[in-house]
């Protein structure tokens, strides 16, 4: 019993990282760009979150819906003045300035809320849990997971079944030509970072309930992310979410074992995958 | 003041300069064909009205408006479309979703429409949830031109349709641009093939390396004159 609660949690657990790395796997999908910064971007959105909880005296719940619209704009002007300029056949240019904007932003937030660690406080919701089959299932993983099943299908809902949809899709195979058809990319692709930041925001939300976090532990969660999208197969994101899990599973079973091995385990799993699967699991030319 | 027209169009690859001077235009209801060997400058100067390649402002005058440093998206939603060569479909859309693409974030309003195009080229309407790129040349050849006419253009530009097309295939291709012209569109078309340029057209322009060496209507142009303007020659 103990073995399914542990397998259990760490699925749960990949709900969080396949937010984590939804946004990103979106990005990338669409124009090919690793932002070095998403870590770093989720862990500002906790922040932004945490100001607007104890300014307004907010619940983290409601704060979201606030801060939700604020990184969209961050995320569209991001793109549209900063990372549009650098992209390009070169992929060297955006890694650049995605790593500066990293450094720049944890100093940032370092500056702004120094390196104490905070928490986002979710109330009684932190403790609560349901009785699932002899199981003791924690609330907020539950409604994590369930979040990342809901990003996963409307993102997908998006892609497939809207016509921005079309548009990104006509983009990411062919830009000059998806300009041809009266598609701008330039705004096509700011949109899409404008919506990533949105999942960014909510994957932020579950980030700073579940655990402290400070301005230093957005590169570990890029990690976390790009290992998920990498299992996953760049740009397929039900891959993504089978990612996460993976990484999620490996790490709880790893810490059930020996609670040094849990971040190793995530690793070890991820390069697992790739040693048998080098293009991830889902590839997206099978899409 | 004719419906499109370039005044000295120049284009540059870099260092290497593709076109000199060009002076071409075309009139409200026209087609024009655009023929010259491999090399002369044909494709770049349908990239440079279309604005994949950006020129100077009044080096492009659609309608009289000057459009020359627009982006390819502007020009495409003042009414200039293109069917690119090689016909660049998007590979991650179905047939139908390929042709909806050229109506995309606006409403437009004229002849064409999903159905018209499917009318059009009826075999387009039974691979409608197809991969575009999964369909045979011809047929992707149909979906570029449909795709492009669903944004109603005044001005289609036509980039080697007939490219790697078997000759009865080409057939059925340039059996569509009558229906085209009675729909309301100009037609600038770039061909190889001189015979299927001089059909379908009212008049050609000749190009040899990045210039036109030669213009004139269908029917008084001599073999000659084209002759000796396609390879470069006396008469030109």
């Amino acid at each position: 019993m103990i073995w399914i609660d542990t397998i259990i949690q760490g699925i749960l657990l990949g709900g969080l990282y396949a937010l984590f790395a939804a946004g990103l796997s979106l990005v990338f999908g669409i124009m090919r760009l690793v932002n070095l910064a998403h870590g770093d971007l989720i862990v500002f959105a906790a922040y932004l979150i945490l100001l607007l909880v104890s300014l307004l005296g907010l619940s983290p719940f409601l704060a979201v819906i606030i801060a939700a619209p604020i990184m969209f704009g961050v995320g569209w002007a991001l793109q549209r003045h900063v990372l549009n300029r650098v992209l390009g056949p070169d992929i060297l240019p955006p890694l650049l300035v995605t790593f500066g904007l990293s450094v720049v932003l944890q100093n940032a937030l370092m500056e702004g809320f120094s390196a104490d660690s905070q928490r986002l406080p979710a109330g009684d919701i932190a403790t609560a849990s349901v009785q699932v089959g002899g199981l003791n299932l924690g609330v907020l993983p539950l409604l994590t997971f369930a979040s990342a099943i809901l990003v996963i299908v409307g993102l997908n809902q998006l892609f497939y079944r809207t016509e921005l949809g079309r548009a990104f899709r006509a983009t990411s195979d062919d830009a000059v030509t998806a300009g041809l058809m009266g598609i701008r990319p330039d705004r096509i692709f700011a949109t899409a970072t404008a919506i990533a930041m949105l999942v960014v925001t909510l994957a932020a939300l579950y980030l700073g309930m579940r655990a402290n976090f400070d301005p230093n532990i957005g590169p570990a969660r890029l990690i976390y992310a790009f290992e998920a999208v990498i299992i996953g197969g760049l740009g397929s994101l039900w891959g993504t979410l089978v990612g996460g899990v993976i990484i999620g599973v490996a790490q709880t079973v790893g810490a059930a074992i020996n609670p040094e091995w849990q971040i190793l385990a995530g690793h070890l799993a991820f390069l697992i995958v790739l040693l048998i699967k080098p293009r991830g699991l889902f590839p997206r030319a099978l899409d | 003041m004719s419906l499109l027209e370039t005044h000295a169009l120049t284009a540059r690859y870099g260092d290497f300069q593709a076109l000199f001077g060009l002076d071409i235009h075309l009139e409200q209801g026209e087609t024009v064909a655009i023929i010259g060997a491999n090399g002369a400058g044909k494709s770049t100067l349908m990239r440079s009205i279309s604005g994949v390649l950006e020129n100077g402002a009044d080096q492009v005058c659609f309608q009289g408006e000057p459009i020359g440093n627009l982006p390819a998206s502007e020009i495409m939603a003042r009414g200039v479309a293109m069917v690119p060569e090689g016909r660049r479909l998007f590979p991650s859309l179905s047939v139908e979703e390929n042709l909806l693409i050229g109506t995309y974030g606006r409403k437009v309003q004229g002849h064409w429409s999903l159905q018209t195009i499917f009318d059009l080229f009826p075999i387009l309407k039974e691979r409608r949830n197809h991969p575009g790129t999964a369909l045979s040349g011809g047929q992707q050849q149909m979906v570029a031109i449909g795709r492009a006419l669903m944004s109603n253009p005044r001005v289609l530009l036509c980039d080697e349709i007939s490219l790697g097309l078997a000759p009865v295939v080409i057939k059925d291709i340039y059996a569509a641009v009558p229906r085209i012209q009675e729909a309301g569109a100009s037609l600038i078309v770039v061909e190889q093939d001189i015979g299927q340029a001089l059909k379908v057209s009212d008049r050609v322009y000749c190009m040899m390396e990045g210039r036109v060496t030669l213009e004139g209507t269908a029917d008084t142009l001599s073999r000659e004159a084209i002759h000796d303007a396609y390879f470069g020659g006396a008469a030109a």
